[in-house]
């Protein structure tokens, strides 16, 4: 019996998200006295999987076959499938992404288990239980959750915990396949284009995350938001007018009906902090807000605030941001 | 061309959510119910299809007797009939074997739903069905056009990306925005939903996995620590040095 953890890849590396799930699982391992496994799949690079040794992963087991650089759900399904079987996995972890959300689903069908999205903390296992605790009611609200099969698959919610580094060394990577055929591609994408992922920092791993609203009065002034964000290291992100007005593409749109996001630090400039709003980005550790107008709702949920014009309180901010590593 | 578009009932967008004195269920007490947002976007979607190429919309529910005002307002919206399966909805497993069961008998082409639930927020359904029937399930997709009567071509967020996607009918999708306009009913549309067909069904026989134990809130922030406008440099000093984030 084993943890088996699936890891995702982006540009060769290890996302951090997963690194993330591959703590979670290696913390999992250690309840239950058991030891976790790694499944990668696609284009990551040899030495980023054998670094998972660093988060408690013993094994990886490496699918490199080039039709899985893109995501197509039943090719990944029959891989993890196949790798669980193997090493006997009656825990299963993902994090809660686009992909591992989707393949978790399908497995707990495929392999008569019980999911939990959304996962926030570790499982409590007293009296036979298996009790997890997940984000609900757009993060509003937590449930917890026992789940009651024999497999059970837990997608963790990003940013619930640190990828903590446990020092074990490197993990020991190991050729796999699953004899694919092309019935599992039959939904394989055309083609897959990348957006501008500001500066590299996807929005969805991101640790700080810069978001502009209607404040910014138009598309012509977001550089004040890219600027700030360069500054900081951080994504963009923007409210549902904002994408609605085509200010700004709709995958940067975060809230209740977008994007989700949990970062460290969620900066809302000109947001005025609609309930719909807050449900997307409230799980964020720590949050700014700026806005010109004192009364604005998002304040209730701010940990730090400043009223003023975002055209002349973003330039402060970013030259004090630029002065702190010099 | 035969559409399914599953619908949930869910609590308002702005509604603030609180449970029983136990903490084991949702207090339904004063809270407004709609059309979980994103199905909405299924459901405009799956109208302008049959609006363009002909065919039906059927809407599904797996739910209780209190979800029909919705149904009703799908009826309104442009969908041509409704099933409800009369049973409260246990976990996304139940809920999608119970959806499973009605698409076995009646060989819709496509089936359509929100990406996740305003409330559960499971993000689930679409791909176990998917499984469940063995057919594709294209999930989250923001784009869908019909190539022609027997392919479609689908649009779907990945992580700092999209995907292009033709698949062959039957499919599953999940929708998220922009992939519609959704619509207000009509006055003429709510006069004729009264008369559309509303079927009530009993579930099939299905085993929930996840068993909801109880329910919390979130620990109440602090609150807010201003900073003088004239000053804003201070605050990236107290990201990096006092909340530790920088």
């Amino acid at each position: 019996m084993s943890v088996l953890v699936f890891v995702e890849g982006f540009n060769g590396e290890i996302k951090k998200s997963s690194l993330e799930a591959a703590t979670y699982g290696y913390q999992v391992a250690q309840q239950l006295g058991t030891t976790a496994t790694a499944v990668a799949i696609g284009e990551v690079h040899e030495d980023a999987l054998a670094k998972l040794g660093e988060h408690g992963i013993s094994k990886v087991l490496y699918d490199a076959d080039s039709r899985l650089n893109q995501f197509v759900a039943d090719a990944y399904v029959k891989v993890i499938a196949k790798a669980a079987q193997q090493e006997n996995a009656k825990v299963l972890v993902f994090s809660n992404s686009n992909i591992g959300a989707a393949v978790g689903s399908k497995l707990a069908v495929r392999l008569n288990g019980s999911l939990a999205t959304n996962v926030t903390t570790l499982p409590k296992t007293d009296g036979g239980q298996f009790i997890v605790t997940r984000s609900v009611f757009s993060g509003k609200a937590f449930a917890d959750v026992n789940l009651t099969s024999d497999v059970k698959i837990i997608a963790v919610k990003k940013n619930a915990l640190e990828a903590a580094s446990t020092g074990s060394g490197s993990a020991t990577v190991e050729k796999f396949s699953a004899d694919l055929s092309d019935a599992d591609f039959v939904a394989a994408p055309k083609e897959t284009i990348m957006q501008d992922t500001s500066g590299g920092v996807l929005l969805t791993e991101a640790e700080i995350v810069v978001s502009g609203g209607r404040g910014l009065k138009g598309p012509e002034n977001w550089h004040l938001i890219e600027d700030l964000a360069k500054a900081l290291g951080a994504a963009t992100a923007c409210s549902k007018p904002v994408a609605d007005l085509d200010w700004r593409p709709h995958h940067e749109h975060v809230g209740q009906t977008g994007i989700a996001v949990s970062p460290n630090l969620y900066i809302a400039i000109g947001i005025s902090g609609a309930i719909q709003h807050l449900a997307g980005v409230n799980s964020s550790k720590v949050i700014v807000v700026i806005n010109k107008d004192p009364e604005a709702p998002f304040f209730k949920a701010a940990d730090y605030g400043i009223v003023g014009d975002a055209f002349d309180v973003v330039p402060k901010l970013i030259e004090a941001a630029k002065a702190l590593d010099k | 061309m035969k559409i399914l578009v599953c619908i949930s009932n869910v609590p308002d967008t702005t509604s603030k959510i609180n449970f029983s004195g136990d903490n084991k269920s949702f207090d339904k007490n004063g809270v407004q119910f709609v059309i979980n947002p994103w199905d909405e976007y299924a459901l405009t979607r799956a109208i302008e299809l049959k609006e363009a190429k002909g065919g039906t919309v059927t809407v599904l529910n797996v739910g209780e007797a209190d979800a029909e005002p919705n149904i009703r307002k799908a009826l309104a919206i442009g969908a041509d009939d409704a099933i409800r399966v009369n049973a409260h909805p246990k976990d996304a497993f139940f809920v999608a074997q119970q959806i499973a069961a009605i698409a076995k008998q009646n060989n819709y082409d496509i089936i359509l739903m929100g990406k996740e639930s305003i409330d559960y927020n499971g993000f689930q359904v679409h791909n176990m069905v998917g499984e469940m029937l063995g057919i594709p399930s294209i999930t989250p997709a923001f784009k869908l056009d019909l190539v022609d009567d027997s392919t479609a071509r689908l649009e779907r967020e990945i992580e700092g990306g999209k995907e292009v996607v033709e698949v062959k009918l039957p499919f599953v999708a999940s929708a998220q925005q922009p992939m519609s306009e959704p619509r207000i009913p009509n006055m003429r549309g709510i006069m004729t939903a009264r008369t559309k067909p509303l079927q009530v069904v009993e579930p099939v026989s299905a085993e929930a996995k996840a068993d909801y134990v109880s329910f919390s809130k979130p620990e109440k922030k602090g609150g807010v620590k201003m900073i003088d406008a004239e000053n804003a440099g201070e605050l990236i000093t107290l990201l990096r040095n006092e909340a530790k984030v920088l």
